[in-house]
């Protein structure tokens, strides 16, 4: 493990889920919690909740201008009519930009006979970085109805990415967004490992099959981890059979445990029980990963209790 | 009518809402927006009538009239095509189907053409008797508002339409809610639920559309959810207490009314207090700032 330490030895883990609620955060705290030298960032930029968990403190903030948009000047305009017809986003109404529908694709303020459509730079959201521990945080915040979300997520892994080297963290872990478009896709892009949680629910089953298959179109490694998974062990025990089937190794099992709930809802992270099944089980899954990499095992059979 | 049920955080319980009201109310059409992961029909178990392919506008290059002048690369805002000597390279999933490459060619050479973007299912749910519409992304495809405005092309004027939306703020969320006469925000008792509902309730207010709150899994430890409902004057419609039973019936994929016919009452009583606050529209009745000044 020393000689692997040596150098710039740094490994990326992203998690995500498909379906939202099943636990990404929570999960991501914790591991964030366990890990050493290590970086945090949350990807999912329309309802980021980790700093709720790790309470960092912020001291950059930068403005993200994702698109422009478009502004009908009322002096200008002589009510054409043309840049409502043009529109594909239905984003123009009685001569007015919807500034929420409008995508900045420039069309209206092109074709404007009158010249009367200014475009300008937009803010869209924020994307910042701070501190928890000995630890760097990297966070974004996108502003309420906003698009873009996919390039703000590549923003905040970019300048992640950057202090990753500059401070030789060896573990960049990522809080990632549920779903299966384009800010998933931005939040994968260059991780070593990808880990899924989910939930034994049919709906948990059926968002972790959509989005294994976009995962595995980046051609990273893939582990499974069951949150809640006494909830219902039939469903539980057909997601480690389709787990196996397709060789993804199932890094844990959490019970549903009431402490998480508890711990939740004073914002603590749930390492702060130590003793409780959630947390037992969670660092049971944050030494599979240790193991995983640092033994380069791909061998389900490893993980097995 | 349509009625929109979103939420900020994932996992509130925004399916098991939505599917409840359709089981629950008289005339129903579900449509299912949230089109990364739809999960509707797992709970509504649709007979599928019709499956139809839906796509979006892609620009296509007649090499036989390109002169390679570059136009069409400069129009084009999100950097979706660079021109080449020879060639002129298209990166799909940055296009947003605006069409200005093909407006403004100066030789006319850019063809659109439809790709296929996903699936788009309609049903009937029986025994209830229910509409159903459902997208479905294609696996690897990015941009789901333009599935999302396909599905809403399919909302009935004569029915009471609930529309599924997906999670978060952004661009898909804002889709979905857009038009709608009243959005259901449902939320979880805990900080991260708390956070995310005063997102999705900044986004609805600067659309201009009525709303109010659904607690589910509530309880009476974490009360801030009603503290800032009450100082923000936002409607609690709905509490719904946390049930291990009811979750592990959401597990099997089992609608809960179906099974608890007792809680039909509920979702009646869920819709008769939406109907009254869009006749009366009376809380958060402002429209934010920015809006006015544009």
């Amino acid at each position: 493990m020393n000689n692997l330490k040596q150098t710039t030895w740094s490994k990326q883990i992203v998690i995500i889920s498909g379906k939202g609620g099943t636990g990404k955060t929570t999960l991501a705290a914790a591991l964030a919690d366990l890990a050493e030298n290590r970086l945090v960032a949350d990807c999912d930029v329309d309802a980021a909740d980790l700093h709720i968990l790790l309470k960092p403190e912020i001291t950059d903030v930068n403005p993200f201008t994702g698109a422009k948009k478009a502004y009908i000047n009322q002096a200008l305009c002589s009510e054409c009519g043309l840049c409502e017809e043009y529109c594909r986003f239905d984003a123009i109404e009685n001569f007015k930009v919807d500034t929420i529908a409008c995508e900045g694709c420039g069309f209206c303020v092109r074709i404007c006979p009158e010249k009367a459509i200014d475009f300008n730079e937009h803010v869209s959201g924020f994307y910042q970085k701070g501190a928890f521990d000995d630890s760097d945080f990297f966070g974004a915040y996108l502003q309420p109805g906003e698009g873009n979300s996919g390039k703000l997520v590549s923003q905040v892994k970019k300048s992640a990415l950057n202090q990753v080297k500059t401070k030789q963290r060896e573990w960049y872990i990522i809080d990632g967004p549920p779903g299966i478009g384009c800010p998933v896709n931005a939040s994968l892009n260059g991780a070593d490992l990808i880990l899924v949680v989910t939930e034994p629910t049919v709906s948990g089953v059926h968002d972790l099959q959509r989005v294994i298959q976009v995962a595995l179109q980046f051609k990273i490694p893939v582990a499974i981890v069951i949150n809640k998974c006494d909830l219902n062990p039939q469903i539980a025990r057909e997601i480690t059979q389709y787990a196996a089937q397709n060789q993804f190794p199932v890094f844990g099992k959490i019970p549903f445990d009431e402490q998480v709930v508890r711990a939740l809802m004073h914002g603590h992270l749930i390492t702060r029980y130590p003793d409780s099944l959630a947390c037992k089980e969670i660092r049971n899954i944050w030494s599979n990963i240790e193991r995983y990499f640092i033994s380069g095992a791909r061998d389900d059979q490893v993980f097995e209790k | 009518m349509k009625i929109a049920v979103a939420s900020g955080k994932g996992g509130t319980g925004k399916t098991t809402i939505a599917v409840n009201l359709v089981l629950s109310v008289e005339n129903a059409n579900y449509l299912d927006c949230d089109v990364e992961e739809p999960n509707g029909h797992l709970f509504l178990n649709p007979d599928i009538e019709k499956e139809e392919t839906v796509g979006r506008l892609l620009p296509e290059i007649g090499y036989d009239r390109c002169n390679f002048c570059g136009d069409c690369a400069k129009v084009c805002e999100y950097n979706a095509i660079t021109v080449l000597p020879k060639q002129v390279l298209l990166f799909e999933e940055m296009c947003h189907s605006c069409g200005a490459c093909a407006y403004f060619c100066p030789q006319n050479a850019i063809k659109e053409t439809e790709k296929p973007i996903g699936i788009l299912r309609e049903g009937k749910i029986y025994p209830e008797g229910c509409g159903f519409v459902e997208g479905r992304l294609n696996l690897g495809e990015m941009m789901a508002s333009p599935l999302i405005s396909h599905v809403k092309a399919k909302v009935q004027p004569d029915c009471i339409n609930i529309l599924d939306a997906p999670p978060g703020t952004s661009c898909s969320m804002v889709e979905t809610i857009r038009k709608a006469d009243y959005c259901l925000l449902v939320t979880e008792p805990t900080p991260f639920g708390l956070n995310d509902l005063k997102l999705a309730v900044e986004v609805l207010r600067i659309v201009g559309i009525p709303f109010g709150v659904v607690i589910n899994k509530a309880d009476a430890i974490f009360t801030t959810i009603e503290k800032y409902c009450k100082e923000q004057q936002i409607s609690i419609l709905m509490k719904l207490p946390f049930d291990r039973k009811l979750a592990e019936a959401y597990s099997r994929g089992e609608a809960e009314v179906r099974h608890y016919p007792e809680l039909k009452s509920q979702f009646h009583q869920l819709l008769h207090n939406i109907e009254t606050q869009i006749l009366k529209r009376t809380q958060s009745d402002f429209i934010s700032p920015q809006l006015h000044k544009n």
